[in-house]
């Protein structure tokens, strides 16, 4: 019991925070492009339903799914994206586990050796790292040194990245860490869509698959078309959406820092500044051609993460664009990212650690002001 | 063809042109070693059955072990087998024993010391010794080596080198067989050092409260590395340290009590989850090749076992005693096992490298065609299929 209380986090902080009022704003900024980019987009859906209805819809395809976690069945799941499941397919199909996360993960890596497809749930990532010689060792690994006699169709998922006051052990963000490690597929949902399409994609993916949530995406909603409500649905692996369609600045984002790019592109705007802004989808394998394709067009590049800043995320796609595409960038490619620090508690520090709208459009107006490469002047 | 046929036999009956006798399948009884001791169970009796064809398979199927990881060792020292390389050289009784008690619907996992169980289920030596110099007609294709020998179609999950890992993994697969209404079960093997393993418990935990039928056995041969199961463990009685899962204690030297023990522990794991056996073996040699295996123990210790217990000369023993062979229809067989395993190193000899385009072969099952990159990025890119 115990355990559940330590690591139960409260929904939303104590107040609603400028981090609630913003994605608040971003929502109805979102309800606006929902006319734009979806077509008859007439229902909304949260991505916390749209993860349960994905989970449910595969489960009841493919009687090899099972749902393994803490809290995943009687307690109707810790962030209750497994609500309704246990009910539906028994506890043989939705497993409560004890909190043994290096056990349990074993035990999901295990059966999927033996040919079920495990979702594996992390009450949050940051608990990933009892389990990380599992997911990298036994999981990722196995394809390759078995020359491909024993795949692991399996999927890690669970709330990633900083939530709202839960303080420095329980904030970190990694995709950096499991986006570096071949054998591995890393994917981060932002919207509703995402998290269907991708979540589906998957646990029918023959491959670990490492699946990013994010806490307080989880109460948003998202318009949803027909295609997207749809039990066949499914977005490719690997492939970026461009969220906003711009000609001045491409701007990088993934899961909740999509939403912040997306309203640091309206107030750019605003100031005569048209930023494209790239949803990634999926952290490894990363859509390079797409993000190249992007600067290519714009000649200038934000990149946002919510992570550590070194050998971060941003830190690699700098890397791809300046060795694909370095005669066409006018600006040195700028990185937003989570502040070098262990997350602070205070609400103020806590602010500052983590990237703000404000830092998405300063840097962009820094990245659009600074047109001739510093070499030059020099 | 023929040789790898027959080096693949391991497990039937010899043919008649091996030793121009067909032997009978008439049982005999014979007695272990010592009789099992055990924890929260009743033991099974000491009291063995046996056919004079599986004593001489059990002969045959051990000596080929035997020859095959000291055949290794020459490997190893003439720098054709490179990094680690873990010999079982004096545990062979606990492979034999497992595989004759059990069929390749069961599933067997284990650490990194694992060519004597790739061969009991079913490999060949020329994959093993293929594989061990990285070719490409080892049993991984050359991308494993030693500690990552796999044979899935008969049940054998690997071939670990994290220590411990395996045993969560182990319980995973007996979730999977549970899970899908098979009426099998999966051996978790694992060392005295690893037994102290934390996740170890964890995945016991789990088993216990899902009745999985999960059997975890430790081959305690007294050893983790180079550290005496005394300094490692509190309490180094390995098959009572389930607490709540029962245990059995085995002479790990003895074949037929192995057997006994792991057809004991199918039945039990199948009507009331786990079980721990806990195998008493000895290695002759060090923890790996770069281990002497003489600084932590006297060498009048590795002669004392080699002298009163090897699992070789107990069934040369009791082959003698029961008059199915002679000695030196024995020492033939032998000196046939050597030439065997001189053939299939010569044959895997002669298997080439890898491809250098293999180089990001299996990295995904699927790829969809993205990029992958060599050391210089610019120079070697793949694309993923």
């Amino acid at each position: 019991m115990l355990g559940i209380v330590r690591r139960r986090i409260a929904r939303g902080g104590v107040n609603a925070s400028i981090v609630e009022q913003s994605l608040q704003k971003i929502r109805n900024q979102s309800l606006i492009y929902a006319s734009r980019s979806y077509s008859s987009a007439s229902k909304e859906m949260t991505v916390r339903d749209a993860l349960n209805s994905a989970l449910d819809e595969e489960m009841s395809a493919d009687p090899k799914v099972f749902v393994m976690g803490e809290e995943v069945g009687e307690y109707q799941g810790a962030y209750k994206i497994t609500k309704g499941l246990l009910d539906k397919y028994g506890p043989e199909r939705v497993v409560d586990t004890p909190i043994t996360e290096a056990g349990f993960a074993g035990i999901g890596v295990g059966a999927a050796y033996h040919g079920l497809r495990p979702v594996v749930e992390f009450m949050t990532f940051n608990f990933s790292m009892q389990a990380i010689d599992h997911i990298i060792n036994s999981a990722a690994k196995s394809n390759y040194m078995s020359a491909g006699q024993i795949s692991v169709p399996i999927v890690f998922r669970g709330p990633n990245g900083a939530a709202a006051g839960v303080g420095a052990q329980h904030s970190q963000c990694y995709a950096a860490w499991f986006g570096a490690c071949p054998g591995l597929k890393v994917l981060a949902p932002y919207s509703s869509e995402d998290a269907r399409g991708l979540l589906k994609a998957a646990i029918r993916d023959p491959d670990p698959v490492v699946f990013l949530e994010n806490e307080l995406l989880y109460g948003e909603s998202f318009p949803v078309s027909a295609e997207v409500l749809d039990s066949s649905f499914c977005l490719p692996i690997g492939k970026a959406k461009i969220e906003r369609e711009g000609k001045d600045v491409t701007i990088t984002a993934f899961s909740k820092m999509v939403g912040y790019a997306l309203k640091a592109a309206e107030i750019l705007a605003k100031e005569g500044i048209s930023a494209e802004v790239i949803n990634l989808r999926s952290i490894r394998p990363l859509d390079r051609s797409t993000i190249n394709a992007s600067v290519r067009k714009t000649n200038r590049l934000v990149t946002v993460e919510e992570g550590f800043p070194q050998h971060g995320v941003g830190a690699e796609i700098c890397a791809s664009v300046v060795e694909e595409s370095f005669e066409y960038l006018d600006a040195p490619v700028e990185r937003i990212a989570g502040a070098d620090v262990p997350m602070p508690y205070a609400a103020n520090l806590e602010r500052m650690a983590v990237p703000q709208i404000e830092d998405i459009v300063r840097a962009a107006k820094r990245a659009c002001y600074r047109s001739v490469p510093l070499a030059a002047t020099a | 063809m023929a040789l790898t046929h027959r080096s693949s036999n391991l497990l039937k009956p010899l043919s008649a042109a091996v030793l121009r006798r067909t032997f009978s399948t008439d049982t005999i009884t014979v007695e272990t070693s010592v009789p099992f001791t055990s924890h929260n169970c009743s033991p099974p009796p000491r009291t063995v059955e046996t056919t004079p064809a599986e004593m001489m398979s059990f002969f045959r199927d051990m000596a080929t072990m035997r020859r095959m990881e000291i055949a290794a060792d020459s490997l190893y020292k003439a720098k054709l087998i490179r990094g680690f390389c873990h010999l079982y050289d004096g545990q062979e009784a606990v492979a034999i024993g497992m595989e004759a008690a059990i069929t390749s619907k069961d599933c067997i996992i284990t650490a990194y010391r694992d060519h004597c169980l790739f061969l009991a289920r079913g490999g060949t030596l020329v994959e093993t010794f293929a594989e061990l110099m990285g070719r490409k007609d080892g049993c991984s294709k050359g991308k494993g080596g030693s500690m990552h020998f796999y044979k899935k179609e008969s049940g054998f999950y690997g071939g670990h080198g994290i220590v411990g890992a395996q045993v969560p993994l182990g319980c995973g697969l007996a979730f999977a067989q549970k899970y899908s209404k098979e009426e099998h079960v999966t051996f978790a093997m694992y060392g005295d050092g690893a037994a102290n393993q934390g996740q170890l418990f964890e995945a016991l935990n789990m088993a216990a409260l899902w009745d999985l039928p999960a059997i975890l056995v430790c081959e305690n041969n007294h050893y983790g590395m180079g550290t005496a199961e005394w300094r490692a463990a509190k309490s180094y009685a390995y098959y009572k340290r389930g607490d709540y899962v029962p245990g059995l204690k085995v002479d790990g030297m003895d074949a037929f009590a192995v057997k006994q023990a792991c057809k004991f522990a199918k039945e039990h794991a199948l009507k009331n989850g786990p079980i721990i056996l806990e195998m008493d073996t000895y290695r002759y040699h060090g923890h790996s090749m770069s281990d002497p295996g003489s600084t932590y123990r006297k060498r009048d210790e590795v002669t004392g076992v080699r002298q009163e217990r090897d699992p070789l000369e107990r069934i040369r023993k009791l082959i003698l005693s029961h008059d199915l062979a002679t000695e030196k229809e024995l020492k033939d067989t032998e000196k046939e096992i050597r030439k065997e395993v001189d053939e299939a190193i010569a044959k895997a000899k002669e298997s080439p490298m890898p491809d250098p385009s293999e180089l990001f072969d299996n990295v995904y099952v699927k790829g969809f065609g993205v990029e992958v990159f060599g050391a210089d990025r610019k120079e070697v890119k793949s694309v993923l299929p």
